[in-house]
């Protein structure tokens, strides 16, 4: 964990925390980010894909336990209510795609409560967009050539994992089979500091596996797309049934940094309920505030969502990647700390 | 009992673990792109100095260490213990060796030291970082060598032996760096 930026850097990961009034990213960075939107907004247009604008605060929020969302109030007919800001324009671009858009992307600001490190920040800009009637394996194209483009690399090489294959290729474990106890046993084995006393659930475990062991060496020359996750974890995806089910989402790594995360999308308002009140339970379990859950996208859901893949770039990282930046700062003009 | 959120994890922050109090070197926050998020830490214990590696689950909450520092004068060592005065209240209070550590080589009767305590004890015991001591014992080495090449070993009126330039003799006052265990300069009284 040596810092490249040297000494003084900072211990907390950021800049001098006696906050400055300057920039954190330079001039420079912040041409290249210009031009990247640019040239992002290019791609699409040549592609027919329509940018689209949804609501950054919404009444509804992420039921997801992993990701926290930020809460503001709103006072109007009615008195006030909370809103809560966006972690994902993802419902409300569904909600377009059942109205019959087409395909959509849009960059926006989103914001993620508690996440702040070298990698992270609690607003950051976001790349969405949708592909009604592709599989996600077209998809996995698309981004590879968007990514290529970005980073002035058309040669670079592209890498398909699944999420099975690599645990049981680098670690010897099927994450389909294993219990909680061996993956801790794994990790124990692997050195992982302080896994002892840890007390996380079987995806969980996956999840420290996965972020200690395995993330490290993904993506290194190359573009890898680690696919088909186990269907505990997949969030959005579609479940494709098999002996092995698995659920149809991939996320993309460059430089052991994960840039995208995709799925064929859930289109079965049923099932997606379910998902909605399955992470409502969790959250209660872990003592989670439980957000209202999106009934209009339920709505939207019902009355029909063309079958499509979809997937979400985090564009401070693909920045990252084209400066070379190994914090997040250096690609933001004020970070949380001068904000 | 304080404790702190992960989430309030930076460098510098004092936490316990397995009853020992550390010091946070590096927060390092780790989260795969849909799932559970960790704190990968590098915490410096502060009894042993040894730096260790540890992950947290990101929401967990560990024990705030009652870990801070104040100014103390240096009274006397009897043998076993060195004994400090706090300049305000005039409280006294005693270290051992392992508190001590390096700042043992370096202090004299009267010097301010930075004392670490923890739960209101001395737990470690910082010397300034300049210290004017005098030599009690070196060899005279050459006459009329001035450009400080070379050096030889000098011992201090606290015991401490630093390499000082040749041209310095037993009985002058020189200031050195205790950081460093250096020789910066000859020094007046």
């Amino acid at each position: 964990m040596t810092d490249p930026r040297g000494p003084g850097a900072g211990a907390s990961g950021g800049p001098d925390p006696a906050a400055s009034w300057r920039p954190a990213a330079s001039a420079q960075t912040l041409r290249e980010r210009a031009a990247l939107l640019a040239n992002v907004r290019a791609f699409f247009a040549e592609r027919g894909v329509l940018e689209v604008e949804t609501p950054i605060a919404s009444r509804s929020a992420a039921t997801d336990p992993a990701i926290e969302s930020l809460v503001t109030h709103w006072s109007g007919p009615g008195g006030q209510q909370p809103l809560y800001l966006q972690t994902s324009p993802e419902f409300r671009m569904k909600r377009l795609l059942a109205a019959g858009l087409g395909p959509v992307y849009q960059i926006c600001k989103v914001f993620r409560d508690g996440e702040r490190g070298r990698l992270h920040h609690p607003e950051f800009t976001l790349l969405e967009w949708y592909r009604p009637g592709w599989s996600y394996d077209r998809l996995m194209e698309e981004v590879a050539e968007l990514v290529r483009r970005a980073l002035d690399q058309p040669g670079l090489a592209i890498e398909h994992l699944t999420y099975r294959e690599l645990f049981l290729d680098r670690l010897g474990v099927d994450p389909w089979s294993a219990d909680p106890r061996s993956l801790r046993d794994k990790a124990l084995v692997l050195g992982i500091s302080g896994a002892e006393s840890l007390t996380l659930d079987r995806d969980g475990w996956l999840d420290l596996l996965l972020t200690h062991a395995l993330e490290p060496g993904l993506g290194r020359g190359r573009l890898t797309f680690l696919r088909d996750y186990p269907p505990s974890q997949a969030a959005l995806a579609r479940v494709r049934e098999g002996e092995v089910p698995v659920a149809e989402r991939f996320e993309f790594y460059l430089e052991a940094v994960e840039l995208a995360n995709g799925f064929q999308e859930l289109t079965d308002a049923t099932a997606q309920r379910a998902r909605f009140e399955a992470d409502l339970r969790a959250r209660r379990g872990l003592g989670l505030p439980t957000p209202p859950a999106d009934e209009a996208l339920l709505a939207a859901l019902a009355a029909g969502m063309p079958e499509g893949s979809g997937v979400a770039l985090g564009l401070d990282r693909l920045l990252m990647a084209r400066v070379g930046a190994y914090h997040i700062d250096a690609v933001l003009a004020f970070p949380i700390e001068r904000a | 009992m304080a404790t702190y959120s992960t989430n309030e994890f930076k460098g510098g922050l004092k936490i316990m673990l397995d009853g020992d109090p550390y010091t946070i070197v590096e927060n390092e926050f780790v989260k795969p792109g849909k799932g559970q998020a960790f704190n990968r830490v590098r915490v410096r214990n502060l009894k042993t100095g040894r730096v260790v590696e540890k992950t947290f689950k990101s929401g967990d909450t560990v024990e705030a260490a009652d870990v801070h520092d104040t100014e103390m004068q240096y009274l006397y060592n009897d043998g076993e213990y060195w004994h400090f005065m706090d300049p305000q209240s005039f409280e006294q209070m005693t270290a051992d060796a392992t508190a001590m550590g390096e700042a043992a080589k370096w202090i004299k009767e009267e010097d301010v030291c930075k004392v670490t305590l923890w739960n209101g004890q001395p737990l470690s015991i910082e010397a300034p970082n300049f210290v004017v001591l005098e030599i009690t014992e070196t060899d005279p080495g050459l006459k009329g060598d001035t450009s400080g090449g070379g050096g030889k070993p000098a011992t201090l009126e606290t015991g401490a032996v630093v390499r000082v330039p040749l041209f310095v003799q037993t009985g002058e006052l020189i200031k050195v760096d205790t950081r460093t265990g250096e020789y910066v300069s000859r020094a007046k009284e």
